[in-house]
């Protein structure tokens, strides 16, 4: 790969008649976040999405907790008359859990988590990190983010069609003959968009990455959150046209008479399952990976130190990248492999676990030796570290396709998945957010405010998660409203846990809206000599466009 | 031929409701709302005829089966445990040894290990204790270390649960019991297609202030709230069973606990498994696999019994034991049984699945029926 010097110029086309003396000229409000093809603005709008359907995705699992409490149907035919406009039926209401249970699903997968990562974190800091003033295809770059509104839109307004109600996993024949109406229709429609969002998102990255790079950034002095965001731009590329496939079969044996799913017709529901776990265990990797990178980040700023292990570090990204594609059927185990298929993939998936081990040992390595500050960013990745291990080992009992015959589909699998997502995915989020918050906005956030996030979060995810580890070994299902009273007890405690979280939550709203209004101004690198990247050394905010003169990356500089 | 079997039993049913209302009639009024949108199961109404046989006595479950309590923490899962549910086949003590012995103490050591790790790091490199920090970024040993150890571990792991899978696929020999599942939005129906037929559908009992006056509603009896079912699958103590399981309309998942086993109901498929329950009792399950509305309310509830009860069992429900003389009453029964059609609702789906059966069941798997 050729690194090409980028003139300036040629991303200045637009206000050539400014010179370049004045780089924080800004269009008008309209043309600068409606028409936007500035990365920096466009990364906010897509950071504001992520946290409005953040609020609401969290806000429908509250809903579920709150019903799930205590044993028996206490508020879901509650909702359901109030959806319906009247009464509701025994049926509706239950249909409606199902709703719920979807409706997260997807809104945590596609238009939180994603769009954080990758829309906000990636494109924001990928451009700046790698020395270019912007992305490659700034146009792409905001059909990409606009594509999302109306993707979230169908989503949103599924449910006041009946709702789809068939997992996030959309597992067909219930999405196909299972369930008439609109809403799965819209549901499906959705999923398209936003994986056609991704997808031209994904190939705006490796093309930027590739060949935006400033002088002397070659592929290995590139920050890891650029590697990481590589990597999951390959995987978007790759897995989410099989999604896009998948989902048309469903489409089309719903409206137009095929087959493909219908065993009626020759078709087999199993197919469809090998089609959707082929993207969907991907995607848990497209979820995670730019958090490692996030995490690498910050695990090195505040370790005053440079990352031990880079090369490892890279190359370990894109192992698990590889590898995450050729273990997708053991999200299949009950569903009857062949005992060869199933030993196939319960080595495979165990595989996994060694760079996964290997990012683990070398974060722990870099602290080694550091000289270790403790701010808001540092103890969120510290917690991801510890989260993500304990997720990641049960992922490994999970691993093995002859506990799965117990371990399937019960709570085990929620809490095992909880913990690499929202113990995961979000400790990293929150740790990027707090360490690029000065960045984006020139405002500090309060460190005793995201201490205490922390804190809370910390424990209220964890009473409300790590009990469902033992709702799971005593073989409690998943997707239930109800459940047997032998499942009551850790029900009523995980419960308790998200009233927690929540309030963990109000903490860091209070601590964003205060730091907005009233925060103390960010210096250029308010993290001192740990923070090596090129974010630090711009402005904060950064201005409108950076890197008018290319910087030179020294053949001595570290990651 | 079916069809007339179906209407002598209804009749047989009805008019025996008029004899003794209480027993007879419960049974299929609590059919009639739940099974509504499929057709209505035939072997359900049978079931009273074979009560009748008996005198009537409250320990006798509704269908003839041998009576049987729940026993505290076997079979169900018990509130504020953290463990796995008590083992009773020989594949599940050893799945269950594996998790608790290997599994379990080694994912709870390197979690510990990782916190021990971290712990170190954060009192002992704070900037207090460590201004200057160190300079190290590679160590090739340690690097290849942390690379090995793990792998050398991750295979420590793959052999036994290799050979548990193994254990798992071992095909059911000729003299097991099969019993075929079939899952239904909502309720399960099964059939034993080598004990003349027997056709069993499995409803949820529902509480009793859910159900109408008169109607059958769950007693501590039966079983646990949302486990308890109005019919229950019988099955024998030390005999192999061939459990086969298939859908009607969407994929559900049957799946009890106790025996470590959970297999997916698939439309247009026969998937199949074994296992040999060591213990007399009664084992809940739940469907696994969404199924729609009422995904949580189709349980499984299986009575374990010695195996002459078993007999006994198969004879009160107009059945018979391979190599046995078919009772003259039951002579309907078995002669539809080689088709194992489904009771009531053979529709598409099902027709196909049993026009493909080697499709679905896996090269070692499949023994054939």
């Amino acid at each position: 790969m050729t690194d090409t010097a980028i003139q300036p110029s040629a991303f200045e086309a637009h206000h050539a008649h400014d010179h370049h003396h004045d780089a924080d000229h800004k269009p008008g409000f309209f043309a600068r976040w409606f028409m936007s093809t500035n990365h920096k603005d466009i990364g906010t709008l897509y950071l504001i999405f992520a946290i409005c359907a953040g609020i609401i995705g969290g806000a429908i699992s509250g809903l579920m907790r709150a019903e799930l409490m205590h044993p028996g149907i206490q508020y879901l035919q509650g909702w359901a008359a109030h959806l319906h406009g009247g009464e509701a039926s025994l049926d509706e209401s239950l249909h409606l859990w199902n709703v719920m249970v979807t409706a997260h699903g997807l809104i945590m997968v596609f238009f939180m988590v994603m769009p954080a990562m990758i829309g906000g974190f990636g494109n924001w800091f990928v451009p700046i990190m790698i020395g270019a003033p912007d992305m490659a295809f700034p146009r792409m770059n905001n059909i990409s983010f606009w594509l999302l509104i109306p993707a979230f839109t169908l989503l949103l307004a599924s449910p006041f069609f009946g709702g789809a109600g068939n997992g996030w996993t959309l597992y067909a024949p219930l999405s196909t003959y299972g369930e008439p109406g609109p809403s799965t229709d819209m549901a499906i429609l959705s999923l398209h968009l936003a994986g056609a969002s991704s997808i031209l998102g994904a190939i705006n990255f490796i093309t930027t990455i590739f060949n935006m790079r400033a002088p002397g950034m070659t592929l290995h002095k590139m920050p890891l959150f650029v590697w990481s965001v590589l990597v999951t731009a390959f995987l978007l590329l790759l897995a989410l046209p099989v999604l896009a496939a998948a989902i048309t079969m469903l489409l089309t044996d719903r409206n137009f008479g095929t087959t493909f799913y219908d065993p009626a017709g020759g078709g087999d529901p199993i197919l469809y399952q090998h089609l959707f776990w082929f993207f969907g265990h991907p995607e848990v990797y497209i979820m995670i990976l730019p958090g490692f990178g996030i995490v690498s980040q910050i695990i090195s700023t505040f370790s005053r130190k440079p990352v031990f292990g880079y090369l490892g570090m890279a190359y370990a990204m894109v192992a698990i990248g590889v590898v995450g594609f050729v273990v997708w059927a053991h999200h299949m185990f009950t569903t009857g492999l062949s005992v060869n298929t199933k030993m196939y993939f319960t080595a495979a998936t165990m595989v996994i676990a060694v760079p996964t081990g290997i990012k683990i040992f070398s974060w722990i390595a870099t602290m080694w030796g550091g000289s270790l500050t403790f701010r808001t960013p540092m103890v969120w990745a510290i917690g991801f570290i510890f989260m993500f291990t304990v997720g990641g080992v049960t992922g490994v009992v999970l691993a093995n396709g002859g506990v799965d015959d117990y371990m399937q589909d019960t709570y085990y699998v929620v809490a095992h998945f909880h913990y690499v997502l929202s113990l995961g995915a979000v400790f990293s989020l929150f740790a990027g957010f707090y360490y690029w918050f000065p960045k984006m906005s020139g405002k500090m956030l309060n460190e005793v405010l995201g201490h205490l996030h922390f804190w809370v979060f910390f424990v209220g995810v964890n009473v409300l998660f790590f009990p469902m580890h033992f709702l799971g070994l005593q073989g409690m299902p998943r997707r239930y409203p109800d459940y047997p009273d032998g499942f009551a007890h850790w029900n009523t405690v995980a419960t308790v846990g998200y009233m927690i979280m929540a309030a963990g939550m109000a903490i860091f709203f209070v601590n964003v809206i205060i730091s907005l209004i009233a925060g103390r101004k960010a210096g250029d690198n308010p993290w001192g000599e740990g923070a090596t990247t090129l974010e630090w050394t711009l402005s904060s905010p950064p201005p409108y466009h950076q890197f008018e003169t290319l910087p030179v990356i020294d053949d001595d500089q570290h990651h | 031929m079916r069809i007339a079997f179906k209407g002598l039993a209804l009749a047989a049913s009805l008019a025996l409701a008029g004899l003794m209302p209480a027993a007879a009639q419960a049974p299929a009024k609590q059919e009639a709302p739940v099974a509504a949108a499929a057709a209505a199961p035939a072997a359900n109404a049978a079931a009273p005829a074979a009560t009748a046989a008996k005198p009537a006595s409250p320990e006798l479950a509704m269908d003839g089966a041998p009576a049987m309590t729940v026993k505290p923490m076997l079979g169900q899962p018990t509130d504020g445990l953290m463990t796995i549910q008590p083992q009773v086949t020989a594949n599940g003590r050893r799945a269950h040894s594996f998790h608790d012995h290997i599994l379990l103490p080694l994912i709870t050591a390197i979690s510990l290990f990782v916190l021990a790790l971290l712990i170190w790091v954060v009192i002992r490199y704070r900037r207090a204790a460590n201004l200057v920090p160190s300079k190290t970024s590679h160590n090739t040993a340690i690097e290849i270390v942390w690379t090995l150890v793990p792998v050398l571990i991750l295979v420590a792991v793959a052999v036994p649960s290799i050979g548990l899978l193994n254990a798992q696929y071992k095909p059911a020999p000729a003299n097991a019991v099969t019993l075929k599942a079939i899952g239904n939005q909502w309720y399960w129906s099964y059939q034993y297609p080598d004990n003349g037929g027997i056709e069993i559908t499995a409803n949820l009992l529902k509480e009793k202030d859910q159900v109408a006056a008169g109607e059958r509603y769950r007693t501590d009896a039966d079983g646990p709230r949302l486990l308890a079912t109005d019919n229950r699958i019988v099955l024998p103590v030390g005999v192999p069973i061939r459990l086969i399981t298939t859908a009607n309309d969407v994929i559900h998942s049957w799946a009890v606990p106790a025996f470590w086993i959970k297999l997916d109901a698939v439309p247009g498929r026969l998937n199949e498994t074994s296992f040999t329950i060591e213990k007399p009792g009664l084992y809940f399950g739940q469907c696994s696999e969404l199924c729609g509305a009422r995904h949580g309310y189709m349980p499984i509830a299986v009575e374990a019994v010695p195996p002459a009860e078993f007999a006994a069992w198969v004879k009160a429900k107009g059945g018979s034991m391979p190599g046995e003389a078919k009772p003259a009453a039951a002579a309907p029964a078995a002669a539809a049984a080689p088709a194992a059609a489904p009771a009531a609702n053979a529709a598409a789906p099902t027709n196909t699945a049993e026009a493909a059966p080697a499709n679905a069941a896996t090269a070692e798997a499949a023994t054939g029926r």
